[in-house]
């Protein structure tokens, strides 16, 4: 075991295989701990309560939904990032991170001021189209976008600055336009970016929670989705809030193994 | 790779330096921790200054937050030493569990109201909340001041579609505050800490729910003496004296 391939000769050290252990076991023992205490014998009644399906069902359908939002409109934006030199494109890409390091209740506070019914944008679409966000299923997709876009823009964006350019010269020289080029020589080299930075934002966007319940308030069916019904069942039912986040951590890492292993595979 | 290695020194000894700072003062400090209704945020607020004004070298912490969520920090071992919770419910998760110190004490009673926006016309009585197109929000049945209107409610006959039901009263407050609902049920003495930005309508029904406040020096607490203090404190007349000012009833 010690003899790997390329001439990674020697043991491993016990430098970094100490920390590492220690961090593995880190991140693995709070599972552990779920699973140790999980009510076996009553989860299959849990499981099928109307409740957990309904905000299982919100989740993904609203997590799927903002990645898709993110892929909309973040992939243009790291392109933006990556190739077009404009005035402030370093506060722009320090503004985008920001989602990242704010505390997402704030986020929440935010979207409530802009996108509210009072909003500074929010008054506008409640008076010209009668549509109000705060509450809604869509109000919970923009919660999930706004925390989930950076990590789609930052990825894609590295994929980018690692792409060789001579193709997209190439190309260029050739006769096609920015928009081809974009399409048929950026776009397939960014791909697996593009389906790495996807599925971090899905795992970010269905574990979200501040943003969602300051923004979208918290509704069964509704607004009420898998982590909002696991701390609302930790008020007064933890064992059901261990069942819940059970699914979720079982449904999260199945799609993210999945997916792993299609589209972002390891070199 | 200096430059790295140096920035994560001072970071390693601001970290161990934040981590001593609980113990590293001198030794008659003492710090006391109050797990408190959010209900009770702006009152216990000013009595844990006065507290700490009459006992020099003590300091008094609060975490503020729904009832239930914060008898569940204890019964999971939060390291607190007086526990104010919103409801006997909410105490009796405490109290089942072994984690009080003697009987708990009720201290205040508190009723619910609605709370509309200020200058807002949509709701006057308790029947508009059923209304079609009024957006209501109210908290989660879990958390006392859910249960309390969910008893009001139903003295009342009214059934209510809430747009949100939220963790906790002060949750239900923001939204009423920023104008996104168009009212909520809090209790009285939220809409006098919201003062000036949503008003309070009173309602006959709410004499039917009202809340009673236990409080209890905690078990396991690593100031049991001090939260002994405390709630004497809070019992005694200059503690029932600002808790009446904001709006709370007499025990």
């Amino acid at each position: 075991m010690t003899r790997r391939r390329d001439g990674n000769r020697g043991r491993a050290p016990l430098v970094l295989v100490l920390p590492a252990l220690v961090g593995l076991a880190f991140l693995v023992l709070p599972l552990v701990g779920l699973l140790a205490r999980a009510p076996w014998t009553t989860l299959g009644t849990r499981l099928a309560e109307p409740q957990v399906r309904e905000a299982l069902r919100l989740s993904l359908v609203t997590a799927t939904l903002a990645t898709a939002l993110c892929v909309l409109f973040g992939v243009p934006l790291a392109w933006l990032l990556a190739r077009v030199p404009f005035p402030g494109v370093r506060l722009a890409r320090a503004l985008v991170t920001v989602p990242l390091v704010l505390p997402p209740v704030v986020g929440g506070v935010a979207l409530l001021l802009v996108l509210g019914r009072r909003g500074l944008v929010g008054r506008w679409l409640d008076d010209a189209f009668g549509v109000t966000l705060p509450f809604t299923t869509a109000g919970v997709v923009l919660a999930e976008t706004f925390v989930a876009m950076p990590f789609l823009v930052i990825s894609v964006e590295g994929a980018l600055r690692a792409a060789d350019r001579r193709y997209e010269e190439a190309a260029a020289t050739l006769g096609a336009g920015r928009w081809t080029v974009f399409r048929r020589v950026t776009l397939p080299l960014v791909a697996p970016g593009i389906a790495a930075g996807a599925v971090l934002c899905w795992a970010r966007a269905l574990g979200e929670f501040g943003a969602t319940i300051t923004f979208a308030g918290n509704f069964p069916g509704r607004t009420q989705t898998m982590p909002l019904a696991v701390y609302l069942a930790l008020e007064n039912d933890p064992q059901a809030a261990i069942v819940l986040s059970l699914v979720l951590l079982a449904v999260s890492v199945a799609v993210l193994a999945a997916l792993r292993r299609r589209w972002v595979s390891a070199p | 790779m200096k430059r790295i290695l140096s920035a994560a020194v001072a970071a390693l000894t601001l970290l161990t330096a934040a981590a001593c700072g609980d113990d590293g003062g001198k030794s008659e400090d003492r710090t006391l921790t109050v797990l408190a209704a959010a209900s009770l945020t702006e009152t216990f607020t000013a009595l844990g200054k006065t507290f700490e004004r009459a006992h020099p070298g003590v300091k008094v912490r609060f975490s503020f937050g729904g009832s239930s969520a914060l008898a569940q920090q204890i019964v999971q071992g939060a390291p607190a030493d007086v526990f104010a919770a919103a409801s006997p419910a909410t105490m009796k998760t405490v109290t089942d569990d072994g984690d009080a110190s003697g009987a708990p004490q009720v201290f205040a009673r508190n009723r619910l109201v609605i709370a509309v926006p200020k200058g807002a016309a949509k709701v006057h009585a308790l029947k508009d909340l059923a209304a079609k197109g009024n957006k209501v929000v109210l908290c989660a049945e879990q958390v006392p001041c859910g249960a309390a209107a969910k008893t009001a409610l139903a003295a009342a006959g009214l059934t209510v579609r809430p747009v949100s039901r939220e963790q906790d009263v002060k949750a239900v407050l923001t939204k009423v505050r920023l104008g996104e609902a168009d009212a909520g049920l809090v209790y009285r003495t939220d809409v006098g800490a919201a003062a000036g930005q949503v008003t309070g309508i009173d309602f006959p029904e709410a004499a039917q729910a009202i809340n009673a406040y236990p409080i209890a020096a905690l078990a396991k607490a690593p100031q049991l003496a001090l939260a002994r203090q405390f709630v004497a404190f809070v019992l005694s007349p200059a503690g029932q004296d600002a808790l009446t000012r904001a709006g709370f009833e007499k025990p």
